[in-house]
Protein backbone atom coordinates (compact mmCIF):
# COMPACT_ATOMS: atom_id res chain seq x y z
CA UNK A 1 0.00 0.00 0.00
CA UNK A 2 1.37 3.35 -1.06
CA UNK A 3 0.37 6.55 1.56
CA UNK A 4 0.23 9.79 0.04
CA UNK A 5 0.28 12.01 2.09
CA UNK A 6 -1.12 15.52 0.63
CA UNK A 7 -0.04 18.71 2.40
CA UNK A 8 -3.46 20.34 3.38
CA UNK A 9 -3.37 24.05 1.79
CA UNK A 10 -3.69 25.74 5.08
CA UNK A 11 0.26 24.92 5.91
CA UNK A 12 3.38 26.03 4.16
CA UNK A 13 5.41 24.14 1.87
CA UNK A 14 8.27 23.90 4.77
CA UNK A 15 9.65 21.74 6.82
CA UNK A 16 8.62 21.83 10.82
CA UNK A 17 11.79 22.72 13.15
CA UNK A 18 10.12 20.39 15.95
CA UNK A 19 12.16 17.99 18.03
CA UNK A 20 11.84 14.49 16.05
CA UNK A 21 8.65 12.68 17.24
CA UNK A 22 7.12 16.10 18.45
CA UNK A 23 3.62 15.92 18.51
CA UNK A 24 3.51 19.46 17.91
CA UNK A 25 3.60 18.14 14.39
CA UNK A 26 0.71 16.52 13.72
CA UNK A 27 -1.41 18.87 15.73
CA UNK A 28 -0.16 21.85 12.97
CA UNK A 29 -1.62 19.21 10.29
CA UNK A 30 -4.55 18.32 11.93
CA UNK A 31 -5.37 22.04 12.87
CA UNK A 32 -4.54 22.97 8.95
CA UNK A 33 -6.90 20.31 8.02
CA UNK A 34 -10.03 20.97 9.81
CA UNK A 35 -9.37 25.13 8.34
CA UNK A 36 -8.79 23.31 4.19
CA UNK A 37 -12.18 21.01 5.09
CA UNK A 38 -14.09 24.64 6.20
CA UNK A 39 -12.64 26.05 3.42
CA UNK A 40 -11.84 28.98 5.51
CA UNK A 41 -7.83 29.57 5.08
CA UNK A 42 -8.15 32.91 3.64
CA UNK A 43 -10.48 33.95 6.52
CA UNK A 44 -8.47 32.40 9.26
CA UNK A 45 -6.00 34.46 11.35
CA UNK A 46 -4.04 32.32 13.99
CA UNK A 47 -2.17 33.48 17.19
CA UNK A 48 0.66 32.03 18.20
CA UNK A 49 1.76 31.58 21.31
CA UNK A 50 5.06 31.91 23.40
CA UNK A 51 6.72 28.11 23.55
CA UNK A 52 8.10 26.11 21.24
CA UNK A 53 5.22 26.84 18.42
CA UNK A 54 6.05 30.43 18.61
CA UNK A 55 7.41 29.96 14.89
CA UNK A 56 3.77 28.81 13.87
CA UNK A 57 3.43 31.63 11.28
CA UNK A 58 6.56 30.12 9.53
CA UNK A 59 4.25 26.91 9.19
CA UNK A 60 0.72 28.08 8.73
CA UNK A 61 0.12 29.37 5.11
CA UNK A 62 -2.80 31.78 6.59
CA UNK A 63 -2.11 34.97 8.11
CA UNK A 64 -0.53 34.59 11.91
CA UNK A 65 -0.04 37.33 14.64
CA UNK A 66 2.37 36.09 17.15
CA UNK A 67 0.86 36.96 21.25
CA UNK A 68 3.18 37.30 24.48
CA UNK A 69 3.33 34.80 26.88
CA UNK A 70 -0.09 33.65 27.98
CA UNK A 71 -1.76 36.47 26.40
CA UNK A 72 -3.35 34.28 23.23
CA UNK A 73 -7.07 34.54 23.65
CA UNK A 74 -6.75 38.76 24.49
CA UNK A 75 -4.87 39.11 21.47
CA UNK A 76 -7.59 36.87 19.42
CA UNK A 77 -10.20 38.60 21.25
CA UNK A 78 -8.86 42.02 19.52
CA UNK A 79 -8.97 40.96 16.09
CA UNK A 80 -12.58 38.82 16.35
CA UNK A 81 -14.00 41.99 18.05
CA UNK A 82 -12.39 43.86 15.19
CA UNK A 83 -13.25 41.44 12.46
CA UNK A 84 -16.36 39.46 13.63
CA UNK A 85 -16.67 37.68 10.23
CA UNK A 86 -13.16 36.17 10.77
CA UNK A 87 -12.16 33.18 12.08
CA UNK A 88 -9.70 32.75 14.94
CA UNK A 89 -8.07 30.23 16.43
CA UNK A 90 -4.98 30.20 19.27
CA UNK A 91 -2.12 27.89 19.55
CA UNK A 92 -0.96 27.32 23.16
CA UNK A 93 0.97 25.00 25.46
CA UNK A 94 0.14 24.59 28.99
CA UNK A 95 2.62 27.12 30.68
CA UNK A 96 0.94 29.64 28.30
CA UNK A 97 -2.68 28.40 28.84
CA UNK A 98 -2.77 26.89 32.25
CA UNK A 99 -0.05 29.25 34.14
CA UNK A 100 0.90 32.84 32.72
CA UNK A 101 -2.40 33.15 30.64
CA UNK A 102 -5.14 31.83 33.19
CA UNK A 103 -7.03 34.90 33.72
CA UNK A 104 -6.78 35.38 29.57
CA UNK A 105 -8.43 32.01 28.67
CA UNK A 106 -10.83 31.97 31.25
CA UNK A 107 -12.36 35.56 30.59
CA UNK A 108 -12.10 34.65 26.95
CA UNK A 109 -14.05 31.22 27.66
CA UNK A 110 -16.93 33.06 29.84
CA UNK A 111 -17.05 36.08 27.84
CA UNK A 112 -17.92 33.09 24.96
CA UNK A 113 -15.92 34.64 22.28
CA UNK A 114 -16.32 33.00 19.05
CA UNK A 115 -12.34 31.74 18.90
CA UNK A 116 -11.28 28.16 19.06
CA UNK A 117 -8.19 27.14 21.40
CA UNK A 118 -5.99 24.47 20.29
CA UNK A 119 -4.44 23.68 24.03
CA UNK A 120 -1.32 21.48 23.58
CA UNK A 121 -0.85 19.32 26.59
CA UNK A 122 2.41 18.04 27.14
CA UNK A 123 2.94 18.34 30.87
CA UNK A 124 6.53 20.64 30.28
CA UNK A 125 7.56 23.61 29.41
CA UNK A 126 9.33 22.70 26.36
CA UNK A 127 10.73 25.64 25.08
CA UNK A 128 13.05 26.86 27.77
CA UNK A 129 14.10 23.30 28.17
CA UNK A 130 11.72 21.30 30.49
CA UNK A 131 10.45 23.22 33.55
CA UNK A 132 7.68 22.11 35.77
CA UNK A 133 4.21 23.00 33.72
CA UNK A 134 0.74 23.45 36.04
CA UNK A 135 -0.12 20.16 34.01
CA UNK A 136 3.06 18.24 34.80
CA UNK A 137 1.86 15.01 36.86
CA UNK A 138 3.06 14.22 40.43
CA UNK A 139 5.79 12.42 41.23
CA UNK A 140 7.19 13.90 36.96
CA UNK A 141 10.61 14.98 37.27
CA UNK A 142 11.60 18.02 35.43
CA UNK A 143 14.00 20.20 35.43
CA UNK A 144 12.98 22.24 38.63
CA UNK A 145 11.17 19.27 40.22
CA UNK A 146 14.23 17.09 40.31
CA UNK A 147 12.54 14.89 42.67
CA UNK A 148 9.53 14.46 40.89
CA UNK A 149 6.84 17.19 41.58
CA UNK A 150 5.13 16.97 45.18
CA UNK A 151 1.92 18.02 45.67
CA UNK A 152 2.83 19.68 48.98
CA UNK A 153 5.83 21.87 48.07
CA UNK A 154 4.41 22.24 43.78
CA UNK A 155 0.60 22.35 43.86
CA UNK A 156 -1.28 19.93 42.00
CA UNK A 157 -1.86 19.55 38.10
CA UNK A 158 -4.67 21.23 36.78
CA UNK A 159 -7.22 19.75 34.55
CA UNK A 160 -8.15 22.41 32.07
CA UNK A 161 -11.07 21.42 30.78
CA UNK A 162 -12.80 20.45 33.91
CA UNK A 163 -12.05 23.84 35.00
CA UNK A 164 -13.61 25.70 31.90
CA UNK A 165 -16.38 23.52 31.55
CA UNK A 166 -18.98 25.51 34.05
CA UNK A 167 -18.47 28.70 32.32
CA UNK A 168 -21.55 29.29 30.26
CA UNK A 169 -20.09 30.87 27.72
CA UNK A 170 -18.57 27.86 26.23
CA UNK A 171 -20.06 25.93 23.43
CA UNK A 172 -17.98 23.23 23.15
CA UNK A 173 -14.63 21.56 24.96
CA UNK A 174 -13.03 17.97 24.68
CA UNK A 175 -9.92 16.66 25.28
CA UNK A 176 -8.27 14.38 22.87
CA UNK A 177 -4.93 12.61 22.44
CA UNK A 178 -1.85 12.01 19.46
CA UNK A 179 -0.55 8.61 21.08
CA UNK A 180 -1.77 6.48 18.43
CA UNK A 181 -3.69 6.56 14.77
CA UNK A 182 -6.77 6.05 16.39
CA UNK A 183 -6.77 8.91 18.98
CA UNK A 184 -5.07 10.85 16.02
CA UNK A 185 -8.27 10.04 14.13
CA UNK A 186 -10.56 11.05 17.20
CA UNK A 187 -8.53 14.54 17.37
CA UNK A 188 -8.80 15.44 13.88
CA UNK A 189 -12.56 15.35 14.29
CA UNK A 190 -12.72 17.30 17.43
CA UNK A 191 -10.71 19.63 15.69
CA UNK A 192 -12.89 20.30 12.95
CA UNK A 193 -15.57 20.55 15.06
CA UNK A 194 -14.72 23.30 17.18
CA UNK A 195 -13.94 24.89 13.89
CA UNK A 196 -17.69 23.94 12.42
CA UNK A 197 -19.11 25.90 16.08
CA UNK A 198 -17.10 28.42 15.06
CA UNK A 199 -18.14 29.22 11.97
CA UNK A 200 -21.49 28.47 12.90
CA UNK A 201 -21.30 31.60 15.72
CA UNK A 202 -22.10 29.27 18.87
CA UNK A 203 -19.49 30.58 21.51
CA UNK A 204 -16.36 29.56 22.38
CA UNK A 205 -14.47 26.19 21.99
CA UNK A 206 -11.46 24.47 23.43
CA UNK A 207 -9.61 21.61 22.43
CA UNK A 208 -7.07 19.93 24.99
CA UNK A 209 -4.96 17.57 22.84
CA UNK A 210 -2.49 15.48 25.26
CA UNK A 211 1.03 15.72 23.65
CA UNK A 212 4.27 14.68 23.96
CA UNK A 213 8.10 16.33 24.46
CA UNK A 214 10.48 13.74 23.77
CA UNK A 215 13.47 15.94 24.10
CA UNK A 216 12.48 17.42 27.94
CA UNK A 217 11.06 14.23 29.10
CA UNK A 218 14.49 12.88 27.99
CA UNK A 219 12.69 9.74 26.01
CA UNK A 220 13.23 8.49 22.57
CA UNK A 221 9.83 8.87 20.58
CA UNK A 222 8.07 5.85 20.87
CA UNK A 223 8.72 5.69 24.77
CA UNK A 224 6.94 8.91 25.04
CA UNK A 225 3.88 7.74 23.49
CA UNK A 226 3.58 5.28 26.03
CA UNK A 227 4.33 7.19 28.85
CA UNK A 228 1.64 9.01 27.48
CA UNK A 229 -0.74 6.85 27.51
CA UNK A 230 0.14 5.10 30.66
CA UNK A 231 0.72 8.31 32.83
CA UNK A 232 -1.44 11.16 30.99
CA UNK A 233 -4.41 9.09 30.19
CA UNK A 234 -5.47 8.20 34.08
CA UNK A 235 -5.27 11.65 34.95
CA UNK A 236 -6.34 13.32 31.79
CA UNK A 237 -9.86 11.52 30.89
CA UNK A 238 -10.22 11.97 27.45
CA UNK A 239 -13.92 12.89 26.46
CA UNK A 240 -16.34 15.68 25.95
CA UNK A 241 -16.58 18.36 28.31
CA UNK A 242 -19.06 20.68 27.14
CA UNK A 243 -21.26 20.92 23.98
CA UNK A 244 -24.19 22.69 23.51
CA UNK A 245 -25.33 20.71 20.29
CA UNK B 1 -21.06 72.48 12.04
CA UNK B 2 -18.77 73.80 14.23
CA UNK B 3 -19.58 74.75 17.73
CA UNK B 4 -18.50 74.73 21.23
CA UNK B 5 -19.56 72.32 23.79
CA UNK B 6 -18.59 71.67 27.52
CA UNK B 7 -16.95 68.37 28.10
CA UNK B 8 -14.83 66.91 30.65
CA UNK B 9 -11.06 66.36 29.58
CA UNK B 10 -11.77 62.55 29.99
CA UNK B 11 -15.06 62.58 27.95
CA UNK B 12 -12.75 64.80 25.23
CA UNK B 13 -10.62 62.14 25.36
CA UNK B 14 -13.35 59.79 24.00
CA UNK B 15 -15.53 61.95 21.49
CA UNK B 16 -12.22 62.78 19.66
CA UNK B 17 -11.08 59.03 19.38
CA UNK B 18 -14.45 58.77 17.73
CA UNK B 19 -14.23 61.76 15.57
CA UNK B 20 -10.35 60.09 14.21
CA UNK B 21 -12.32 57.00 13.14
CA UNK B 22 -11.37 54.79 16.48
CA UNK B 23 -14.17 52.25 17.26
CA UNK B 24 -12.22 49.91 18.77
CA UNK B 25 -11.49 50.38 22.96
CA UNK B 26 -10.46 47.96 25.40
CA UNK B 27 -10.13 49.25 29.07
CA UNK B 28 -10.23 48.28 32.99
CA UNK B 29 -11.21 50.68 35.79
CA UNK B 30 -9.20 52.70 37.63
CA UNK B 31 -9.64 56.39 39.05
CA UNK B 32 -9.34 58.92 37.82
CA UNK B 33 -9.88 58.07 34.52
CA UNK B 34 -13.39 56.12 34.54
CA UNK B 35 -15.13 58.79 32.88
CA UNK B 36 -13.56 57.34 29.45
CA UNK B 37 -14.31 54.04 29.58
CA UNK B 38 -18.30 55.11 30.76
CA UNK B 39 -18.14 57.56 27.64
CA UNK B 40 -16.89 55.19 25.30
CA UNK B 41 -19.48 52.43 26.64
CA UNK B 42 -22.24 54.71 25.85
CA UNK B 43 -20.95 56.17 22.10
CA UNK B 44 -19.32 53.04 20.50
CA UNK B 45 -22.47 50.91 20.34
CA UNK B 46 -23.98 54.23 18.94
CA UNK B 47 -21.17 54.15 16.17
CA UNK B 48 -21.52 50.34 15.42
CA UNK B 49 -17.93 50.56 17.44
CA UNK B 50 -16.59 47.79 20.30
CA UNK B 51 -15.97 49.00 24.07
CA UNK B 52 -14.68 46.08 25.76
CA UNK B 53 -14.50 46.02 29.33
CA UNK B 54 -11.41 43.25 29.81
CA UNK B 55 -10.46 41.41 32.82
CA UNK B 56 -7.35 43.16 33.38
CA UNK B 57 -5.09 46.13 32.04
CA UNK B 58 -2.67 43.32 30.55
CA UNK B 59 -5.63 41.63 28.73
CA UNK B 60 -7.10 45.32 27.68
CA UNK B 61 -3.48 46.16 26.13
CA UNK B 62 -3.37 42.77 24.31
CA UNK B 63 -6.59 43.36 22.92
CA UNK B 64 -4.75 46.12 21.52
CA UNK B 65 -2.30 44.81 20.27
CA UNK B 66 -5.12 42.16 18.35
CA UNK B 67 -7.46 45.09 17.01
CA UNK B 68 -3.89 47.06 16.06
CA UNK B 69 -2.50 44.17 14.25
CA UNK B 70 -5.45 43.50 12.05
CA UNK B 71 -5.76 47.19 11.40
CA UNK B 72 -7.78 49.01 12.77
CA UNK B 73 -7.44 52.29 14.87
CA UNK B 74 -7.71 51.51 18.68
CA UNK B 75 -7.52 52.75 21.99
CA UNK B 76 -7.00 52.08 25.75
CA UNK B 77 -6.76 53.95 28.94
CA UNK B 78 -5.92 53.63 32.44
CA UNK B 79 -4.10 55.52 34.92
CA UNK B 80 -0.74 54.83 36.74
CA UNK B 81 -0.52 51.73 38.43
CA UNK B 82 -2.90 50.08 35.63
CA UNK B 83 -0.59 51.60 32.71
CA UNK B 84 2.59 50.16 35.01
CA UNK B 85 0.35 46.83 33.58
CA UNK B 86 0.54 47.85 30.28
CA UNK B 87 3.69 48.29 29.96
CA UNK B 88 5.03 44.32 28.53
CA UNK B 89 1.93 45.02 25.68
CA UNK B 90 3.44 48.45 25.03
CA UNK B 91 7.07 46.78 24.85
CA UNK B 92 5.28 44.69 21.87
CA UNK B 93 3.40 47.07 20.19
CA UNK B 94 6.70 48.96 19.91
CA UNK B 95 8.59 45.85 18.69
CA UNK B 96 5.40 45.00 15.92
CA UNK B 97 5.29 48.57 15.06
CA UNK B 98 1.40 48.51 15.58
CA UNK B 99 -0.04 52.19 15.53
CA UNK B 100 -2.27 51.94 18.80
CA UNK B 101 -3.24 54.98 21.24
CA UNK B 102 -2.66 54.45 25.03
CA UNK B 103 -3.98 57.24 27.30
CA UNK B 104 -2.77 57.67 31.19
CA UNK B 105 -4.59 59.57 33.63
CA UNK B 106 -1.43 60.08 35.87
CA UNK B 107 -2.46 59.60 39.38
CA UNK B 108 0.13 59.19 42.02
CA UNK B 109 2.69 57.21 43.14
CA UNK B 110 4.90 54.59 43.87
CA UNK B 111 2.56 51.26 44.70
CA UNK B 112 -1.08 52.10 44.95
CA UNK B 113 -0.60 55.64 45.78
CA UNK B 114 -3.84 57.86 45.65
CA UNK B 115 -6.02 59.08 42.55
CA UNK B 116 -4.73 62.64 43.43
CA UNK B 117 -3.28 64.09 40.01
CA UNK B 118 0.67 63.32 39.64
CA UNK B 119 3.19 63.57 36.36
CA UNK B 120 5.52 60.98 38.06
CA UNK B 121 5.23 58.61 35.29
CA UNK B 122 6.80 60.45 32.83
CA UNK B 123 9.97 58.80 33.19
CA UNK B 124 7.45 55.82 32.48
CA UNK B 125 6.19 57.03 29.25
CA UNK B 126 9.24 58.98 27.67
CA UNK B 127 12.18 56.41 28.49
CA UNK B 128 10.73 53.06 27.53
CA UNK B 129 8.59 51.66 30.52
CA UNK B 130 8.65 48.67 29.48
CA UNK B 131 11.91 46.44 28.69
CA UNK B 132 13.99 46.86 25.47
CA UNK B 133 15.24 50.02 23.43
CA UNK B 134 12.02 51.42 22.04
CA UNK B 135 9.70 54.91 22.70
CA UNK B 136 6.43 55.55 22.15
CA UNK B 137 5.51 59.06 21.09
CA UNK B 138 4.25 60.82 24.17
CA UNK B 139 1.41 63.66 23.64
CA UNK B 140 0.83 66.10 26.62
CA UNK B 141 -2.15 68.63 26.53
CA UNK B 142 -3.02 71.16 28.93
CA UNK B 143 -6.63 71.92 28.34
CA UNK B 144 -9.39 70.03 26.98
CA UNK B 145 -9.46 71.76 23.79
CA UNK B 146 -5.94 70.52 23.16
CA UNK B 147 -7.11 67.05 24.41
CA UNK B 148 -9.03 67.30 21.48
CA UNK B 149 -6.33 67.94 18.79
CA UNK B 150 -3.72 66.05 19.97
CA UNK B 151 -5.81 62.82 20.46
CA UNK B 152 -6.33 63.06 16.62
CA UNK B 153 -3.07 63.39 16.15
CA UNK B 154 -1.97 60.62 18.20
CA UNK B 155 -3.80 58.03 16.07
CA UNK B 156 -2.18 59.95 12.76
CA UNK B 157 0.97 59.63 14.00
CA UNK B 158 0.97 56.45 15.08
CA UNK B 159 -0.56 55.10 11.47
CA UNK B 160 1.78 57.23 10.30
CA UNK B 161 4.93 55.67 12.53
CA UNK B 162 3.22 52.18 12.90
CA UNK B 163 4.25 53.20 16.74
CA UNK B 164 2.19 53.30 19.78
CA UNK B 165 1.41 56.68 21.13
CA UNK B 166 0.56 57.97 24.62
CA UNK B 167 -1.63 60.68 25.89
CA UNK B 168 0.08 61.54 28.94
CA UNK B 169 -2.54 63.86 31.54
CA UNK B 170 -2.64 64.11 35.14
CA UNK B 171 -6.18 63.44 36.31
CA UNK B 172 -7.23 67.13 36.97
CA UNK B 173 -6.90 68.04 33.55
CA UNK B 174 -9.16 64.20 33.16
CA UNK B 175 -11.81 65.64 35.28
CA UNK B 176 -11.66 69.42 34.01
CA UNK B 177 -14.94 70.95 32.23
CA UNK B 178 -13.74 73.18 29.63
CA UNK B 179 -15.51 74.40 26.32
CA UNK B 180 -14.44 72.28 23.00
CA UNK B 181 -15.14 72.77 19.57
CA UNK B 182 -14.69 69.97 17.65
CA UNK B 183 -14.67 71.26 14.28
CA UNK B 184 -15.24 69.51 10.98
CA UNK B 185 -12.70 67.65 11.39
CA UNK B 186 -12.33 64.02 8.79
CA UNK B 187 -10.28 61.78 10.13
CA UNK B 188 -7.55 60.15 7.01
CA UNK B 189 -7.03 56.82 6.80
CA UNK B 190 -3.66 55.11 5.59
CA UNK B 191 -3.47 51.64 3.48
CA UNK B 192 -2.60 48.45 6.12
CA UNK B 193 -1.20 46.10 3.58
CA UNK B 194 0.61 44.50 6.72
CA UNK B 195 -2.49 43.59 8.78
CA UNK B 196 -3.56 40.28 9.67
CA UNK B 197 -6.84 40.37 8.67
CA UNK B 198 -7.39 37.19 6.52
CA UNK B 199 -5.26 36.61 3.43
CA UNK B 200 -7.76 37.01 0.94
CA UNK B 201 -5.84 37.51 -2.85
CA UNK B 202 -2.46 38.08 -1.01
CA UNK B 203 0.16 35.90 0.47
CA UNK B 204 -0.29 35.41 4.61
CA UNK B 205 1.12 38.05 7.06
CA UNK B 206 3.13 37.28 9.99
CA UNK B 207 3.29 39.78 12.58
CA UNK B 208 5.57 38.80 15.32
CA UNK B 209 8.60 41.09 17.92
CA UNK B 210 10.42 37.44 17.76
CA UNK B 211 13.64 37.82 15.60
CA UNK B 212 15.69 35.09 17.13
CA UNK B 213 18.87 35.43 15.38
CA UNK B 214 20.55 38.24 17.27
CA UNK B 215 22.19 39.81 13.64
CA UNK B 216 18.38 40.07 12.58
CA UNK B 217 17.43 41.35 16.06
CA UNK B 218 20.20 44.18 15.71
CA UNK B 219 18.98 44.90 12.42
CA UNK B 220 15.51 44.99 13.60
CA UNK B 221 16.25 47.31 16.62
CA UNK B 222 18.53 49.38 14.22
CA UNK B 223 15.37 50.04 11.65
CA UNK B 224 13.79 51.06 14.81
CA UNK B 225 16.36 53.32 16.12
CA UNK B 226 16.46 55.05 12.54
CA UNK B 227 12.36 55.86 12.55
CA UNK B 228 12.76 57.20 16.49
CA UNK B 229 15.58 59.72 14.91
CA UNK B 230 12.91 60.62 11.95
CA UNK B 231 10.10 60.94 14.64
CA UNK B 232 12.57 63.24 16.52
CA UNK B 233 14.04 65.40 13.50
CA UNK B 234 10.28 65.98 12.24
CA UNK B 235 7.70 65.44 15.60
CA UNK B 236 8.64 67.79 18.09
CA UNK B 237 6.34 70.03 19.56
CA UNK B 238 6.11 72.86 21.98
CA UNK B 239 4.21 75.87 23.24
CA UNK B 240 6.61 79.07 24.64
CA UNK B 241 4.78 81.98 26.09
CA UNK B 242 6.46 85.54 26.88
CA UNK B 243 9.32 84.27 26.12
CA UNK B 244 10.86 87.05 23.95
CA UNK B 245 12.33 89.16 26.32
CA UNK B 246 12.46 86.47 29.19
CA UNK B 247 15.64 86.42 31.51
CA UNK B 248 13.94 83.73 33.25
CA UNK B 249 12.09 80.39 31.67
CA UNK B 250 9.82 78.02 33.45
CA UNK B 251 10.16 74.88 31.85
CA UNK B 252 6.66 73.18 32.41
CA UNK B 253 3.92 70.93 30.97
CA UNK B 254 0.56 69.73 31.42
CA UNK B 255 -2.02 71.22 33.69
CA UNK B 256 0.74 72.35 35.87
CA UNK B 257 1.56 74.96 33.17
CA UNK B 258 -1.35 76.43 33.48
CA UNK B 259 -0.78 77.26 37.24
CA UNK B 260 3.17 78.72 36.29
CA UNK B 261 1.29 80.60 33.58
CA UNK B 262 -0.62 82.70 36.63
CA UNK B 263 2.70 82.81 38.87
CA UNK B 264 4.04 84.55 35.19
CA UNK B 265 1.51 86.99 34.52
CA UNK B 266 2.19 87.86 38.48
CA UNK B 267 5.39 88.31 38.24
CA UNK B 268 4.93 90.34 34.95
CA UNK B 269 2.89 92.46 36.61
CA UNK B 270 6.39 93.05 39.04
CA UNK B 271 8.29 94.01 35.78
CA UNK B 272 10.18 90.23 36.47
CA UNK B 273 11.14 89.27 33.10
CA UNK B 274 10.07 85.47 32.77
CA UNK B 275 8.73 83.33 30.62
CA UNK B 276 7.45 79.70 29.70
CA UNK B 277 8.45 77.04 27.82
CA UNK B 278 6.56 73.98 27.23
CA UNK B 279 6.94 70.82 25.85
CA UNK B 280 3.66 69.27 23.97
CA UNK B 281 5.73 66.53 22.88
CA UNK B 282 7.26 64.76 25.79
CA UNK B 283 8.77 62.27 23.60
CA UNK B 284 10.14 63.62 21.19
CA UNK B 285 11.47 65.89 23.75
CA UNK B 286 11.38 69.45 21.74
CA UNK B 287 15.49 69.40 22.14
CA UNK B 288 15.60 72.04 19.00
CA UNK B 289 13.67 75.19 20.46
CA UNK B 290 14.54 74.43 24.43
CA UNK B 291 18.03 74.84 23.18
CA UNK B 292 17.25 78.40 21.35
CA UNK B 293 15.43 79.34 24.24
CA UNK B 294 18.64 78.57 26.59
CA UNK B 295 20.77 80.60 24.56
CA UNK B 296 18.72 83.47 25.00
CA UNK B 297 17.46 83.13 29.24
CA UNK B 298 20.10 83.32 32.68
CA UNK B 299 18.47 81.10 34.64
CA UNK B 300 15.98 78.04 34.34
CA UNK B 301 13.39 76.98 36.88
CA UNK B 302 11.93 73.48 36.09
CA UNK B 303 8.24 72.67 37.74
CA UNK B 304 6.50 69.41 38.26
CA UNK B 305 4.28 67.20 39.97
CA UNK B 306 7.07 64.85 40.54
CA UNK B 307 10.13 64.53 42.41
CA UNK B 308 12.01 65.75 39.18
CA UNK B 309 11.92 63.77 35.81
CA UNK B 310 11.39 66.13 33.05
CA UNK B 311 14.28 68.22 34.41
CA UNK B 312 16.83 65.61 33.72
CA UNK B 313 15.81 66.25 29.59
CA UNK B 314 15.71 70.07 30.23
CA UNK B 315 19.84 69.43 32.03
CA UNK B 316 20.60 67.61 29.00
CA UNK B 317 19.78 69.81 26.77
CA UNK B 318 21.38 72.60 28.87
CA UNK B 319 24.47 70.59 29.12
CA UNK B 320 25.73 73.02 32.08
CA UNK B 321 25.28 75.63 30.90
CA UNK B 322 22.85 77.64 32.96
CA UNK B 323 21.48 77.02 36.37
CA UNK B 324 18.37 74.88 37.19
CA UNK B 325 16.35 74.99 40.16
CA UNK B 326 13.69 72.68 40.76
CA UNK B 327 10.13 73.16 41.81
CA UNK B 328 7.85 69.95 42.55
CA UNK B 329 4.85 68.44 44.60
CA UNK B 330 4.01 64.77 45.02
CA UNK B 331 1.90 62.45 46.03
CA UNK B 332 -1.04 64.51 44.53
CA UNK B 333 -0.12 67.93 46.12
CA UNK B 334 0.04 70.63 43.37
CA UNK B 335 1.65 73.69 43.98
CA UNK B 336 0.14 76.91 44.33
CA UNK B 337 0.13 80.12 42.02
CA UNK B 338 2.34 81.78 45.06
CA UNK B 339 4.59 78.70 45.69
CA UNK B 340 5.92 79.50 42.13
CA UNK B 341 6.14 82.81 41.76
CA UNK B 342 8.35 82.72 45.14
CA UNK B 343 10.33 80.79 43.35
CA UNK B 344 10.71 82.72 40.18
CA UNK B 345 11.45 86.01 42.70
CA UNK B 346 14.41 84.38 44.12
CA UNK B 347 15.70 83.71 40.75
CA UNK B 348 15.20 86.82 39.83
CA UNK B 349 16.61 88.77 42.93
CA UNK B 350 19.49 86.48 42.18
CA UNK B 351 19.53 87.75 38.71
CA UNK B 352 19.87 91.52 39.82
CA UNK B 353 22.13 90.94 42.78
CA UNK B 354 24.50 89.17 40.14
CA UNK B 355 23.65 92.04 37.99
C1 LIG C 1 6.74 36.92 30.26
C2 LIG C 1 7.54 35.72 29.94
N1 LIG C 1 7.87 34.85 30.93
C3 LIG C 1 8.60 33.76 30.63
C4 LIG C 1 9.02 33.49 29.36
C5 LIG C 1 9.87 32.27 29.08
N2 LIG C 1 9.13 31.19 28.45
C6 LIG C 1 9.19 30.98 27.13
S1 LIG C 1 8.32 29.66 26.62
C7 LIG C 1 7.85 29.29 28.20
C8 LIG C 1 7.01 28.09 28.52
C9 LIG C 1 6.61 27.31 27.35
O1 LIG C 1 5.97 26.15 27.73
P1 LIG C 1 4.57 25.72 27.14
O2 LIG C 1 3.62 26.85 27.16
O3 LIG C 1 4.13 24.51 27.89
O4 LIG C 1 4.85 25.39 25.59
P2 LIG C 1 5.82 24.31 24.93
O5 LIG C 1 7.12 24.99 24.71
O6 LIG C 1 5.92 23.14 25.87
O7 LIG C 1 5.14 23.98 23.64
C10 LIG C 1 8.39 30.22 29.09
C11 LIG C 1 8.20 30.15 30.56
C12 LIG C 1 8.65 34.43 28.35
N3 LIG C 1 9.02 34.29 27.09
N4 LIG C 1 7.92 35.51 28.66
S1 LIG D 1 11.21 20.80 23.09
FE1 LIG D 1 9.54 19.34 23.31
S2 LIG D 1 7.64 20.47 22.74
FE2 LIG D 1 9.44 21.62 21.98
S3 LIG D 1 9.73 20.93 19.88
FE3 LIG D 1 11.08 19.70 21.15
S4 LIG D 1 9.86 17.90 21.66
FE4 LIG D 1 8.45 19.45 20.89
Amino acid sequence: MKVVFERPEALQNVPFTYCAGCTHGIIHRMVAEAIDSLGIREKTIGVSPVGCAVFAYDFFNCDVVAAAHGRAPAVATGIKRSHPDKYLFTYQGDGDLAAIGTAEIVHAAARGERITVIFVNNAIYGMTGGQMAPTTLLGQKTDTTPYGRDARANGLPIRVCELLQSLDGVAYIERVSTHDPKHVLQAQKAIKKAFQYQVEDKGFTLIELLSTCPSNWGMTPVESLKWLEENMLPYYKLGVYKDIG
Amino acid sequence: MSEKKLMKGNEAIGEAAITAGCRHFFGYPITPQSELPAYLSKRMPQVEGVFLQAESEVSAINMVYGAAASGVRVMTSSSSPGVSLKQEGISYLASSELPSVVCNIMRAGPGLGTIQPSQSDYFQAVKGGGHGDYHCLVLAPNSVQEIVDLVRLAFDLADHYKNPAMILIDGVLGQMMEPVDFGNYKPTFVEKPWAANGCKDRKPNAITSIHIDPKDMEQHNLRLQKKYALISEKEQRSEEWMMEDADIMVASYGMTSRIVKSAIRKAREEGIKVGLFRPITLWPFPEKKLDENINRVKEILVVELSAGQMIEDIKLVNNGRLPVSFHGRMGGMTPSVEDIYDEIKKIHDRLTVKA
